[in-house]
């Protein structure tokens, strides 16, 4: 059982590109019409919150109301992006075109496939994310050079989310059961870790809970460097996001393992 | 044999220089292939290619593989036949080392499988049941991708790309997508896609299943070719007349047990040894007691009547005159054999 899963695991420490090379040739065809539709989304709530609310709103911790929601639609728009990624295109790769299938029959390992699709997906959080942070540093909305920090943070908060949904992806029978991650964890996630209303304005419960998500931990991060302001316990953060990005991996090439090669 | 004897021909028939061959001219090859076989030694493992012992797989309470041994010489083309469900597909994913077996040893160009699958690998083709290719990819982009996944570069990949695309014919297609190819055509290009490693083991499963005649005839032709290249082949199948065609030795599946093995002439002359006379047009049972002192063995099927009769010339004297009957004298073939061992509806 042990070998068996050790036989899943990375092969090496660069097989996992070849993988990555596949998605970007096949996502090089349509960039264009994909990268326009991951950057509406993000930028309709950006501006048609920041502005409507803002005007009641005010100043948010200090800051204008819209350029308090880009730090959360930077990172809201990076979870978005990987999970959709992983949960929707990876699902189709895995089950329907087989193309992991095809993978197995090579020197690529189940646990390379993983890692190449998860980079793959964070490479799309970071596109998206990016793209969002460069609108809205050029609008003025957030602080340069800081700016440039959210970046990096913007890439491991992908591969959380990327991560996380590679767990839903080998539960799944299909694709109807992703939904239900999306409104029953995401959405409820994205209130309360403090993406469009600051989280110390909720109950202490509730507080508790978002200090054990992720995307507050990313927020926490990504909020101070666009307004340019100090940031406090790095490391807890990091190492939280690291912690997230690491288990669910893991766990979810043990459970594709029993799924694909029992 | 020794472990470091084993070590030697695995090194020569799996070594990285696989890969390294497209970068190697043509003469480095010449003398570097001589060194490598004075350094090898003529063992069992360099004459089979695979070996199945005692192999059992279940799923849940159902038995799938059961008990299966078998094995396959280098450069022979070994046929697995089935009907549905018989477990063909479930016995290549156990020789890839995608699935492992509950019980049995798997030994695939001398290196134990699942263990060391990803090395055993190097060194396999696969052409799966169903389509895996890259629907959104071109033809040419395909192989290199795959390529990739094998550690090839690009260059590497696109030294051997043009054989590829002659071989299965697809020159023209090179930037087709795969999407717009037949399924002929796709057939064509998963046989180059899993001859991109050099393999000298190529499984196939099902390759012919849901073709037309003339990409079946195809498949057959670029098959042989490869057999002619010295590559073992093997070939899972339900078409009885694939594998007496293109089989040297075939073992017969039936609930994932091994019912028969043999070469299919062999199979043939073992368990039916005659030619066999059709009779339809009447009322079978009535027409069965009147053959049947001159057959060996009769069947029924539907309304018709398989006569294993010795004397071919005995029975049609015994039918004589009886209007609206026709009959069919052939040799026996595959399917009579499948058909015998696996039981219709049988009268001794
Ligand atoms: N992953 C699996 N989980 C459960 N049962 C399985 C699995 N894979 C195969 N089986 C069962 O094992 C049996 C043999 O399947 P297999 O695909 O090996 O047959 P086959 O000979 O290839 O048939 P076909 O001609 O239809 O391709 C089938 O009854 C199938 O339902
Ligand atoms: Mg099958």
């Amino acid at each position: 059982m042990i070998e068996g899963f050790a036989a899943a695991l990375p092969a090496n420490a660069w097989n996992w590109v070849a993988v990555w090379r596949r998605n970007y040739l096949a996502w090089k065809k349509v960039s264009l019409v994909t990268i326009l539709g991951n950057l509406a989304d993000p930028m309709i709530y950006l501006f048609g919150l920041g502005t409507g609310l803002g005007i009641m709103v005010g100043r948010v911790d200090g800051a204008s109301y819209i350029a308090f929601l880009a730090a959360g639609m930077v990172a809201v728009s990076a979870m978005t992006a990987s999970t959709m990624e992983t949960l929707y295109a990876a699902f189709a790769r895995m089950h329907s075109q087989r193309t992991w299938e095809a993978m197995l029959y090579t020197h690529v390992t189940l646990g390379d496939i993983v890692l190449g699709e998860l980079a793959w997906a964070a490479t799309k959080a970071f596109l998206a994310g990016t793209a969002i942070t460069i609108v809205t540093a050029t609008l003025g909305y957030a602080a340069w050079p800081s700016v440039l920090y959210a970046l990096p943070i913007i890439a491991l908060t992908g591969c959380v989310f990327a991560s996380l949904a590679m767990v839903v992806t080998a539960l799944s029978p299909s694709y109807d059961y992703f939904v239900f991650y999306q409104t029953l964890v995401l959405t409820p996630m994205m209130f309360l870790s403090g993406a469009v209303f600051p989280s110390d304005q909720l109950p202490g419960a509730f507080q508790q809970i978002a200090r054990c998500m992720p995307l507050s931990h990313a927020i926490d991060l990504i909020r101070p460097v666009m307004l340019d302001r100090p940031i406090g316990g790095i490391a807890l953060h990091v190492g939280v996001l690291g912690l997230y990005a690491l288990l669910p991996f893991f766990l979810s090439m043990a459970l594709l393992r029993r799924r694909l090669m029992r | 044999m020794s472990q470091d004897q084993k070590h030697q021909v695995l090194k020569r028939k799996l070594g990285p220089e696989d890969l390294r061959r497209f970068e190697t001219p043509a003469i480095e090859r010449e003398s570097h292939g001589q060194t490598s076989a004075k350094s090898s030694v003529p063992d069992s493992a360099s004459t089979v290619a695979v070996d199945f012992a005692g192999v059992t797989k279940s799923y849940g309470n159902k038995v799938v593989v059961d008990e299966l041994s078998f094995s396959v010489a280098s450069g022979e083309c070994f046929g697995l036949l089935g009907p549905n469900g018989a477990g063909k597909s479930t016995i290549a994913r156990m020789l890839l080392g995608m699935t492992c077996p509950d019980a049995g040893a798997i030994t695939v160009l001398g290196v134990p499988v699942p263990a060391r699958a990803r090395l055993a690998r190097r060194g396999i083709g696969v052409v799966p049941q169903f389509d895996n290719l890259d629907q959104e990819l071109t033809v040419r982009e395909n192989l290199l991708v795959f390529g990739r996944y094998f550690g090839m570069s690009t260059r590497q990949s696109e030294a051997v790309i043009p054989s590829l695309l002659e071989f299965a014919r697809l020159e023209r297609k090179a930037d087709a997508r795969v999407s717009e190819l037949s399924g002929g055509m796709k057939r064509c290009l998963t046989m180059a896609r899993a001859l991109i490693n050099d393999p000298q083991l190529i499984v196939m499963d099902e390759p012919t299943t849901g073709l037309d005649p003339h990409a079946r005839h195809l498949i057959w032709e670029r098959l042989r070719a490869l057999l002619a290249r010295g590559k073992t082949i093997i070939l899972t199948t339900h078409f009885m007349e694939e594998a007496e065609r293109l089989c040297d030795r075939l073992c017969v599946l039936e609930k994932g047990r091994n019912i028969a093995e043999g070469g299919p002439q062999a199979l043939i002359d073992e368990h039916i040894g005659c030619q066999v006379m059709e009779i339809y047009g009447g009322d079978p049972h009535e027409l069965l007691s009147l053959v049947k002192p001159h057959s060996q063995r009769i069947e029924v099927s539907g309304e018709t009547l398989y006569c294993y009769a010795p004397d071919p010339d005995q029975v049609r004297t015994q039918l004589q005159g009886r209007a609206g009957l026709r009959l069919l004298l052939r040799p026996a073939n595959l399917e009579d054999v499948f058909l015998r061992l696996t039981g219709r509806e049988m009268e001794e």
